[in-house]
């Protein structure tokens, strides 16, 4: 069988800002036969996208294919003009862009967009395009498929947007389709069903594909052969099986250790049994002001209350809107808060900052997700990381330069970072600096927010080490934020699941792998793909789609999208509170088990 | 009474359409801006007329074409033609056309027009002064509007539908510049109102802004004080306009 894609020693140059050129893409050489899906897989920078923009012939800015060959079915791509590409993209090669939200025109309605390559190609008539595309709404699962052509981009749900570019990518049938990471936005409930949209369309048309991703399991699901690339080259290629039971590389392997990450903390270093540093009880809050009942307008946290124990570490876990990054907010000050109160070691911390203490304000730090935009571009690291050091501490000079090489070397960064500015350092050695900066003020407790959601699955892995090996050696006591089950459950002594802004479940981390949790913890749990072939398939979740009602006053936040709801019963009242027999507390008004 | 109270019934008749009367002759303020204020609409219109669409296509076509020589080249003219004071351009205009070359008169008398190319005549040189001023800073902000634009991840997907470069421009992306590109054509022509002071003086166009300066020169308060709150309200007119036009273009603002 000969290849429907075929590359063959690609090269792919950029051009800096200086002028000098770089080489982002080093030869690579790969084929896609028809009706195959291939996965290439790599971190950021390793050319992955580049490569699969490439075989549209389309380069970005600054950048230009340098050599090589791109054959696609009859038509050598590199050797095409601009208007013979045209008339390839959108109507032989399609797209699918990893965000919607983004690619999509916010001036212009989802059905002129959706239909408009058929029109730009001839392919099919104004109605029969229109036709065509409320039909595949349909199979991409998208509600209310007739008229949600009608509205505009910003009127429907990432989720939906995403499954409506696949749509768009289908409508002129093409005979290969590139997804760029379009799951990589979406939270894992949402991508579970994007995912079986996309599977369902490549499996119905016998698509032929180039799916783009830096995470492995998600192309598990989707991919027959996989492609790890790496700074532009390729490292291994093989099967899928292959790939995950006997990786060759050894690159291939770290990348495999990191979608799994191994719970770090052993048992000596169990804290639970430690007296309670921080201590929050019937937080709320919200914005928009009081209603006459003393309620936030907008609520987007309800009644939470957790404890920390000294030295131990709280996972909260939740998708994005929860409230979880608010709820860090409110405990450190940064967000007032409606009622509730929170104690740290023994003592009640006023809500606002201005109103808290220096000390006050030196034992709780806040480290942020994006390192790229809490640090100061035009400071110096030991700026930086110096700051904390003379607000809390009066230090300067060479006092404070000794103090900020022990963050560094804390925070295991070379000194020579010492006169560098953020722009000057990787990603993961941002995250450093940002955590060094946190750490600068000896904190009694770190609140972590999403601290490695931005950053490749590699470099993410070394960070969660480091905040271990930070609280085995300093006692630290964290409260970590994230979306992903996975490290919470890998760093984490206890879990909490919040959803809509209420409290659904408090667990122990080893309880995690028990049954017996909220429907919404289940749906959780189901929603992170497994690092193995068959899974999407076998995997037979009934939660609904709906959207999170933050101000739904009667009844469980979650029974709209509840797949075991009661009826008569979800609606009305608040949930009772049950503890399982693992330790969890839930609240629910399903029975146990 | 006190200044501050007079100033409020002064303001309170302006709103009924009396703006006094002329300490130096005596007569209506209404009635002198009257007379005038069509004058300057027209220097003001004709202007607009040449330099909007020229501001445009120089600010689409530099932001298409980024970073080629042509682009470079419009740059390089426009950041040169915003640093000249338009009485440099207007005195330069006046020795070349109209002194050496004596193409046009070097003052725009609008009573003695036979035609339309008595018309030209009379308008080339104030108008070419006004839209060398304005021209320049509007291309500029088009410009850049656009680039931003065109660099958005849904061009992107547009071209990699197959899109043309022309479909690109007029479907895609100018309707996500239209904000910005009523800004920048607003806040130019509120420059023409600044402008047309010195372009009228110089070339002795019978407009309000020469009235105005008249009126300072004899210290006719009422007439001075009535041209500049013209200006103003001429101002947020114009400002607001554009806000208008921003909303309307955004789906998101125009469905509330």
């Amino acid at each position: 069988m000969t290849a429907l894609v075929s590359i063959q020693d690609l090269w792919v140059t950029a051009r800096g800002a200086n002028g000098t050129e770089t080489e982002i893409v080093k030869g690579v050489s790969l084929e896609v036969a028809r009706g195959e899906v291939l996965g290439l897989i790599g971190e950021s920078g390793s050319g992955k996208t580049t490569i699969a923009l490439a075989t549209m012939g389309y380069a970005r800015y600054g950048c230009r294919i340098s050599g090589g060959t791109i054959r696609v079915g009859e038509a050598e791509i590199t050797a095409l003009g601009e208007k013979a590409l045209r008339a390839i993209r959108g109507r032989r090669i399609a797209y699918i862009a990893q965000s919607a939200a983004a690619s999509f025109n916010p001036s212009r309605t989802i059905m002129a967009q959706v239909i408009e390559s058929a029109l730009i190609h001839g392919t099919a008539s104004e109605a029969e395009a229109r036709a065509k595309a409320v039909d595949l709404f349909r199979a991409l699962a998208i509600p209310a498929p007739d008229t949600i052509g009608n509205r505009y981009p910003h009127q429907v749900s990432g989720g939906q947007l995403q499954r409506l570019m696949a749509a768009m990518a289908l409508i002129t049938d093409p005979d290969v389709v590139i997804f760029d990471e379009p799951t990589t936005a979406l939270d894992v409930t949402t991508q579970i069903e994007v995912l079986k949209a996309f599977k369902a369309a490549i499996r119905d048309r016998t698509t032929t594909g180039i799916y783009v991703t830096h995470d492995l399991a998600v192309i598990a699901q989707i991919a027959d052969r996989i492609v790890v690339l790496r700074n532009g080259e390729v490292r291994e290629t093989g099967p899928i099986d292959d790939l995950l039971k006997q990786p060759k590389n050894d690159y291939t392997r770290s990348l495999l250790a990191a979608a799994e990450p191994a719970p770090r903390l052993r048992d000596e270093d169990a804290k639970s049994k430690e007296p309670p540093l921080l201590t929050v009880a019937g937080l709320t809050a919200g914005y928009g002001g009081l209603t006459d009942t003393g309620e936030p307008r907008i609520p987007i946290l309800k009644d939470v209350a957790l404890t920390i124990a000294r030295g131990a570490s709280l996972g909260i876990i939740g998708e994005s809107g929860c409230g979880k990054s608010t709820l860090a907010r409110v405990i450190a000050g940064l967000a007032p808060q409606t009622r509730g109160t929170v104690v740290l070691a023994g003592e009640t911390l006023p809500p606002a900052l201005a109103q808290r203490s220096k000390d006050q304000l030196r034992r709780i730090q806040l480290v942020f997700q994006s390192a790229d935009t809490a640090l100061n571009p035009t400071m110096s690291i030991e700026e930086i990381i110096g700051r904390p050091l003379t607000f809390y501490f009066g230090l300067r000079g060479e006092e404070r330069r000794a103090q900020v090489r022990r963050m560094l070397d804390l925070t295991h960064l070379p000194s020579d970072v010492l006169g560098r500015r953020p722009g000057d350092l990787s990603g993961g050695q941002k995250q450093r600096v940002n955590l060094a900066r946190a750490l600068a003020a000896k904190p009694d407790v770190l609140l972590c927010d999403e601290v490695t959601s931005a950053l490749d699955t590699v470099v993410a892995a070394a960070i969660l080490d480091l905040i271990v090996e930070l609280r085995r050696e300093l006692g630290l006591t964290t409260m970590f934020i994230s979306h992903d089950l996975k490290t919470v459950r890998a760093i984490c002594d206890d879990v909490l699941v919040l959803y809509a802004g209420r409290q659904v479940e408090t667990m122990g981390a080893a309880a995690i792998p028990e049954t017996d949790h909220h429907p919404y913890t289940r749906l959780l749990l189901a929603s992170v793909p497994a690092l193995r072939r068959g899974w999407l398939e076998e995997e037979a979740l009934a939660a609904r789609e709906g959207k999170v009602d933050l101000s739904l006053a009667e009844g469980c936040v979650f029974h709209p999208r509840c797949p075991d709801r009661i009826a008569g019963t979800c609606e009305i009242g608040q949930p009772p509170i049950r503890t399982t027999a693992a330790g969890g507390v839930i609240a629910c008004h399903l029975p146990a088990g | 009474m006190p200044p501050f109270q007079r100033y409020l019934a002064w303001l309170g008749k302006l709103m009924t359409g009396d703006a006094g009367l002329s300490l130096v002759n005596g007569q209506p303020v209404a009635a002198l801006i009257g007379s005038r204020l069509g004058n300057s609409l027209i220097l003001a219109g004709v202007t607009a007329l040449v330099a909007v669409p020229l501001a445009l296509t120089l600010g689409i076509t530099s932001a298409v074409w980024r970073g080629s020589l042509y682009d470079r080249v419009v740059g390089a003219s426009t950041v040169m033609v915003v640093s000249v004071p338009e009485f440099l351009v207007a005195s330069a205009a006046v020795l070349i056309f109209a002194v050496h070359l004596q193409w046009v008169p070097a003052l725009s008398q609008l009573g003695r027009i036979n035609g339309l190319f008595d018309a030209i005549r009379v308008f080339a040189l104030p108008v070419m002064t006004l839209t060398f001023v304005v021209v320049a800073q509007m291309a500029r902000m088009t410009r850049a509007a656009l680039v931003d634009v065109l660099s958005s991840s849904y061009v992107e997907m547009a071209r990699l539908k197959g899109a043309s470069q022309m479909r690109i421009v007029l479907w895609h992306a100018l309707p996500n510049a239209i904000g910005p590109i009523a800004n920048a054509i607003a806040f130019s022509l509120s420059f023409l109102l600044g402008g047309v002071i010195i372009v009228e003086t110089i070339f002795n166009y019978p407009g309000i802004a020469k009235l105005m300066v008249d009126g300072v020169s004899t210290r006719d308060l009422p007439l001075v004080q009535a041209c500049a709150m013209l200006f103003c309200a001429a101002y947020l007119v114009l400002v607001t306009a554009a806000d208008v036009a921003a909303i309307l273009a955004n789906p998101r603002l125009r469905q509330g």
